[in-house]
């Protein structure tokens, strides 16, 4: 029997109810979200059910949205279903002053080093994480540079001296 | 006058301490690349292991925030840049994903003609590395030339060898020549015997076979735990293979087969990147075949028609209003990238690559994620080396075919 979209989101809010919501299927891929403090409860599910089996965890990521208060940060999961060959992605939002989200390290290993890196850019703190420190930018650090408060270089700026790259003299 | 000499304090412990503490890199010979190992030694045992990664970030995922489509491209050159090319097509099918372009079949067998180049000559270096680092160098040797052979079809294609920067969104920057087509059918005569000699000395060799059987091995379910995809965890064997899973590119079109192994050690991988390499080969001559029967205009046909998207020719920017128009508005990122989520994953050399593209509607993406299956399961290596020897750490470690670049980003 194929495991369709339809089935899993009947499934997930036969089982979590209303706290299951924004259902969406961007590009096929079935997609929606969860309070924060239940996301471990979700991956167990979709993990232990005998129809779903979500074991294998594809990626975690984190996305900053600084203008929607309060839900500041999204820590994305998305999961992949082996046997029918079926995937989504589930989504929790946090505040970005307590970004406290419950590690998966529990139930899936590979989630060791995505929470790290997710924490090394985002700043959010994995509950019951065994090691979690930076792993790509330096230790001392402090401040997480993937968060947008932190552009880019603006290209058009003129007070910088580029004589050494060979961009001219200074301008000012 | 030695009392005139500082002596060196010692940490507490530290001599009755029972291991040797080592650091294998960052920079180490045998490392292949920059990352470090703490390992505390028990003479020549592995007790535990640390690794340290991230010497060679470089932010790709932050600069990806500011650049329009055509300038990620050469980010994704430096992931895993031993088969750029899958990552620059890997992209490019996310944007056609995301911008619903639909590419002709042609531009899909060119494209699967380079994707399978790629992962040969991938492949073949970590092969062959697996080769220098038991103590066999002619294979290493003998194997390059046939590296250098592929990367003369990149050069004839795009003009560079390995951070190929390859293709458009929707196709190919230029049409292939015939000199490219004569070098591939070279490759593809050549090729197999060379493949051949490679196995024999290797295959069947005693010392190979000793120094790299029940050594390094994980289980299935550890592997899928860990996240392991492409060789490494179909060595294990699981056939997971994102072309087979969810084929993108046409692959359905293709017959193959996924070649698995049991134990997951350093000897199933090596032989499953050998029978992919087979298995790449007869996707290429299939695809070449597919590609020969275009005839007359469809012959020529090596890009999907989507102005909006696809880079015009430079002489027709140079002569044509509307050419130079679209060149301007593309290059500037002033056409308009349509809101959404889309991931998409390709079969790596190294396993399931994935693209996270999150398009506010902005010139540039909100947020790129990449899924880089080295970085995932790089954290397994201190199970897999834990009471081995240092010796066959080292063949671990270069049998998983870790890749700096696409370790650290």
């Amino acid at each position: 029997m194929t495991l369709t979209n339809e089935r899993i989101q009947q499934k997930l809010t036969e089982k979590f109810g209303e706290s299951v919501s924004g259902f969406n299927e961007p590009f096929g891929l079935l997609s929606f979200e969860a309070p924060k403090e239940m996301n471990l409860k979700v991956l167990q599910f979709l993990f232990d059910d005998a129809e779903l089996k979500f074991q294998f965890l594809t990626d975690i990521c984190a996305v900053h949205y600084p203008d929607d208060k309060g839900r500041e940060l999204a820590v994305v999961y998305h999961l992949h279903n082996l046997v029918n060959n079926v995937r989504l992605r589930f989504k929790v939002f946090t505040d970005i002053q307590k970004p406290d989200v419950f590690t998966a390290t529990q139930l899936f290993s590979s989630a060791n080093w995505m929470e790290r890196e997710t924490y090394d850019f985002y700043g959010v703190n994995f509950v019951g994480h065994p090691n979690l420190k930076r792993i790509l930018n330096v230790d001392e650090m402090d401040y997480f540079p993937l968060r947008k408060e932190f552009p880019l270089e603006d290209q058009t700026r003129i007070d910088k001296d580029d004589e050494m790259f060979g961009r001219g003299g200074s301008v000012i | 006058m030695v009392s005139e000499h500082h002596h060196i304090t010692l940490p507490d412990g530290s001599i009755e301490k029972q291991t040797t503490t080592l650091n294998l890199g960052p920079t180490h010979p045998a490392t292949h690349g920059v990352f470090q190992n703490i390992l505390e030694l028990d003479g020549e045992r592995i007790v535990s292991s640390e690794q340290t990664v991230g010497y060679i970030h470089r932010a790709f995922e932050k600069l990806a925030e500011r650049r329009p489509l055509y300038q990620i491209t050469p980010i994704t050159d430096r992931l895993n840049y031993c088969s750029s090319p899958i990552n620059n097509m890997g992209w490019h099918m996310t944007c056609e994903k995301l911008l619903n372009i639909q590419t002709p079949k042609r531009v899909d067998y060119l494209r699967i003609v380079i994707m399978e180049l790629a992962r040969i000559a991938d492949h073949l270096i970590c092969n062959s590395i697996v080769g220098v680092d038991t103590g066999a160098f002619t294979g290493f040797l003998y194997v390059m030339q046939y590296r250098e052979l592929i990367y003369e079809i990149y050069e004839e294609i795009c003009g560079s060898r390995l951070t190929t920067n390859i293709g458009r969104v929707g196709g190919f920057e230029r049409n292939f020549s015939n000199t490219a087509f004569t070098k591939l059918e070279k490759f593809l005569n050549e090729y197999p015997g060379v493949l051949k000699e490679f196995e024999n000395l290797f295959n069947r060799n005693r010392i190979f076979m000793d120094r790299t059987q029940g050594t390094g091995g994980i289980s299935a379910e550890r592997a899928l735990n860990y996240g392991f995809t492409g060789p490494n965890l179909r060595a294990a064997g699981i056939d997971y293979d994102v072309r087979v899973h969810t084929p993108y590119c046409s692959y359905q079109d293709f017959d193959f087969t996924i070649p698995v192994g049991s134990t997951g050690d350093n000897y199933d991988r090596f032989m499953v990147r050998n029978g992919e390499m087979w298995q790449s080969l007869s996707i290429i001559n299939q695809a070449y075949r597919k590609i020969q029967e275009f005839k007359g205009e469809e012959a020529e046909v090596y890009h999907a028609e989507v102005p909006e998207y696809y880079l015009p020719k430079k002489e027709d920017v140079y002569t044509k209003m509307e050419a130079l128009i679209w060149h301007f508005k593309i290059i500037m990122g002033e056409t308009a990238i349509p809101k959404g989520e889309v991931y998409h994953s390709v079969e790596g050399a190294n396993g399931e690559l994935g693209f996270y593209f999150i398009s506010d509607g902005g010139r540039t993406p909100y947020r790129l994620h990449f899924r880089r299956p080295c970085f995932i399961y790089y954290q397994a290596y201190s199970e897999l080396t834990k009471g081995a020897m240092l010796s066959d750490a080292i063949i671990t470690m270069s049998s998983l075919n870790l890749i700096a670049g696409e370790l650290d980003a």
